[in-house]
């Protein structure tokens, strides 16, 4: 293959992998930069927007239904957690961690005995194979690109031009006087815990028709997303994106040029280095 | 919220300890074993103080799909060597314990089997990383440890007197045994995509030699790292005039492998011969895994019904409860680690010959000592109810047995076999001798 082929083939991957993984991650961030928590049992719901893909779509024969049962069903789930789990623990950051491992671990755990312990797969809603002079190419990643490009926007929109958004972040700026400026707090919380859910589900739901829902899924995503939102600086949303795009376009060349593994290398050094040099992250308010 | 602020540091140690844990469960090996005795007793109803034979098994962790069905395969089988009268009359009992597919937990299992349980000998075990981590303490403990793990960990020598294979091939013998049938049949020119751990660097290793004797060439190492998700990237490395693929992965990612691979290549011809490995537990019918049909993969034991026609097939395909399509009979979804989990069958039935014959009691030294050299010493187990898949040559001073091997093609989503080999095909000369160690 010639040199434009592989260059090609690198971009195409690292871009993809960008904007799903912005999209994991960007929930992290949001949960964070509102609430100043800290998720651990991030990636399980956006394993269960998969495992919750396989059974909609299954049941159903149909993938779409699932695009709209699976993100709202995790995010009822996690109004509940929000409600059980951690108001009683007055979102306390210590806590909380602890509280989240432990929902990893519930949930995980529960996924196994009801779902099992497979890999299965989701027929993507459509198919066509992208034809390259170089090689061929899977359509439906590129759609999947597109729509995690147009739900990043939607987020954007949402967080800066609405009322609910602009409850977000007035708390996240300051919680007393947004709470002292009759900003709900508490639905606040929730609705951001809520759609930090929702956007890993829907990650979770657009990937499952690539990677097979599997009830260790989420430990990845976990992964990815903290890489992307230390780098990136926990809570800011361009960061987020910036970080992902910076993750997943090295990821792709590394990869296609050298190996899988120096991109590894490299992405683990990059959040050693921004710890080390800027711990607020690249696009981070202060150190915290 | 912000009664405090979390350090990033903090974030980061939780968070990294975490996920930490949940990739180091996810990089794992790979190993069966199997054997056989001869003798079905058909005797009353057993009595007495049972046998109690410890199984670690992969509940959980990456590992679960292969220890739902190995623990299906030992419950099958306990249920019926306890119908036949049991182990010398004593009814056999299993303590079954989760090892979460962890090395660590591995080892810790082990010891509560031994210390705690105190059972007399300890099975079960698939990925080669626990069984690797294992193996040196069941040694300290003096306890025989048999695993069904495929690795070729315990012929090469590396472990001790007390850890055995009877009732799977290792997987240098698969690959010498088929490896003559891929050069022949499908090109000389080869690139190997492999799961980047031990278990991937057998296949490396030992295809690589063995191509390399019949004229073959390896032309390109593809090592995949055990958390992959996507493999694309992968593939512009392979050279432009290679004639075959040879994959072996192991792991959730395999569906994607595939469709990513038939979606590379399209109408490109390349001829591919993979490991059933990566395709334990899943349907061959599968969406996605249409770029295979027409290809070659190796087997340990036809999933499909009536590849391997014998009163014993039937019986033991029965009794664990296995459909013709090799799924659950309860529920066809649920597909089976058909090329592994006979492992379970035969070794249970090794343990119970090689107890009977030893006159095996309790777990003292000079029992085990029996136990031991008497199974040193058998030669073979033949094909039989108590060895469905196949007669097999034991080599008492490798511990390890030796089976026959299926190739198989994709042929209208289904498994055909199409070659078998001989069980000589595959038996090296032997590195190591276990029985020069004392006990």
């Amino acid at each position: 293959m010639s040199l434009e082929g592989h260059l090609v083939l690198a971009l195409l991957e690292g871009l993809v992998s960008s904007l799903v993984v912005a999209l994991t991650a960007l929930g992290l961030s949001l949960v964070f930069g509102v609430m100043r928590i800290v998720n651990v049992a991030h990636g399980e719901f956006f394993m269960l927007g998969a495992v919750i893909t396989w059974y909609v779509s299954t049941a159903a024969g149909s993938f779409l239904p699932a695009l709209i049962v699976a993100p709202l069903a995790v995010g009822a789930l996690a109004l509940v957690i929000n409600r059980v789990v951690l108001r009683p623990i007055r979102y306390d950051p210590a806590a909380t961690i602890v509280a989240t491992i432990g929902l990893l671990y519930i949930i995980q755990q529960l996924v196994l005995t009801i779902y099992g312990p497979y890999a299965r797969p989701v027929v993507p809603p459509f198919y066509f194979r992208v034809d390259l002079p170089w090689f061929g190419y899977s359509g439906y990643k590129l759609v999947v690109a597109g729509v995690a490009a147009l739900l990043l926007v939607a987020t954007w929109l949402l967080v800066t031009k609405t009322t609910l958004g602009l409850y977000m972040r007035a708390t996240q700026q300051d919680r007393e006087t947004a709470l002292a400026f009759g900003v709900p707090v508490d639905r606040i919380y929730a609705s951001a815990f809520a759609l930090g859910a929702v956007l890993a589900a829907l990650a979770g739901v657009l990937v499952v028709p690539e990677q097979q829902a599997h009830y260790l899924m989420g430990l990845d995503a976990l992964l990815l997303s903290f890489m992307v939102v230390i780098i990136g600086g926990l809570g800011s949303l361009p960061g987020t994106v910036a970080a992902a795009f910076l993750i997943g376009m090295t990821d792709g060349v590394v990869s296609v040029f050298f190996s899988p593994t120096l991109a590894r290398i490299i992405a683990s050094g990059l959040v050693a280095l921004v710890l080390v040099w800027r711990s607020g992250g690249l696009f981070g308010d202060a150190a915290a | 919220m912000p009664d405090g602020k979390i350090s990033r540091r903090e974030v980061l140690k939780t968070a990294g300890a975490l996920v930490g844990a949940g990739l180091a469960g996810k990089l794992a090996g790979y190993l069966p074993t199997a054997s056989g005795p001869g003798a079905v007793a058909q005797a009353a109803a057993p009595s007495g103080t049972p046998v109690r034979i410890g199984f670690e098994v992969h509940r959980t962790g990456i590992g679960a799909v292969y220890g739902k069905w190995f623990e299906q395969t030992t419950t099958a089988t306990v249920k019926l060597i306890n119908e036949m009268g049991g182990i010398a009359g004593r009814p056999l009992e299993i303590v079954a314990e989760d090892d979460g597919t962890d090395p660590k937990r591995g080892v810790e299992v082990v010891e509560k089997l031994a210390l705690q349980e105190k059972v007399d000998v300890i099975f079960g075990t698939l990925f080669s990383n626990v069984v690797i981590a294992n193996a040196p303490r069941a040694g300290e403990l003096k306890i025989p440890y048999f695993v069904v793990s495929e690795g070729y960990h315990v012929a090469s020598g590396k472990l001790n007197r007390y850890v055995f294979q009877p009732g799977i091939t290792d997987v240098r013998a698969q690959v010498t045994a088929i490896a003559p049938w891929i050069i022949k049949n499908l090109g000389k020119k080869v690139t190997m995509v492999y799961p980047d751990y031990a278990f991937g660097y057998d296949h490396r290793d030992f295809f690589g030699q063995a191509a390399a004797k019949l004229g073959g060439t390896v032309q390109a190492l593809i090592p995949i790292p055990p958390t992959e998700t996507s493999f694309t990237k992968y593939f512009s490395r392979i050279p432009g005039d290679t004639e075959v693929v040879y994959h072996v992965m192991v792991g959730p990612g395999v569906l994607t492998f595939v469709r990513e691979m038939g979606e590379y290549f399209g109408s490109r011809k390349v001829k591919l011969f993979g490991f059933i490995d990566s395709l334990e537990g899943v349907d061959i019918a599968s969406p996605g895994l249409e770029f295979l049909e027409g290809s070659y993969i190796w087997e340990a034991f036809p999933r499909y019904a009536g590849n391997v026609n014998t009163m014993a097939e039937r019986n033991y395909r029965q009794r664990v409860g296995v459909d013709a399509s090799g799924a659950s009979v309860a529920d066809p979804k649920d597909v089976s680690t058909y090329s592994h989990m006979f492992g379970c069958w035969e070794t249970l039935y090794v343990i119970k010959q090689a107890m009977e014959k030893s006159g095996y009691k309790s777990p003292t030294p000079g029992d085990y000592k029996a136990l031991i050299e008497t199974l040193e010493k058998i030669q073979r187990f033949d094909e039989g109810m108590e060895h469905p898949q196949g007669t097999k040559r034991f080599v008492g001073r490798l511990h390890q047995s030796f089976g026959r091997q299926f190739i198989s093609q994709v042929q209208n989503k289904k498994l055909k076999v199409v070659y078998m080999t001989k069980i000589e095909d595959g038996m090296y000369p032997p590195e190591a001798d276990y029985t020069t160690q004392p006990l």
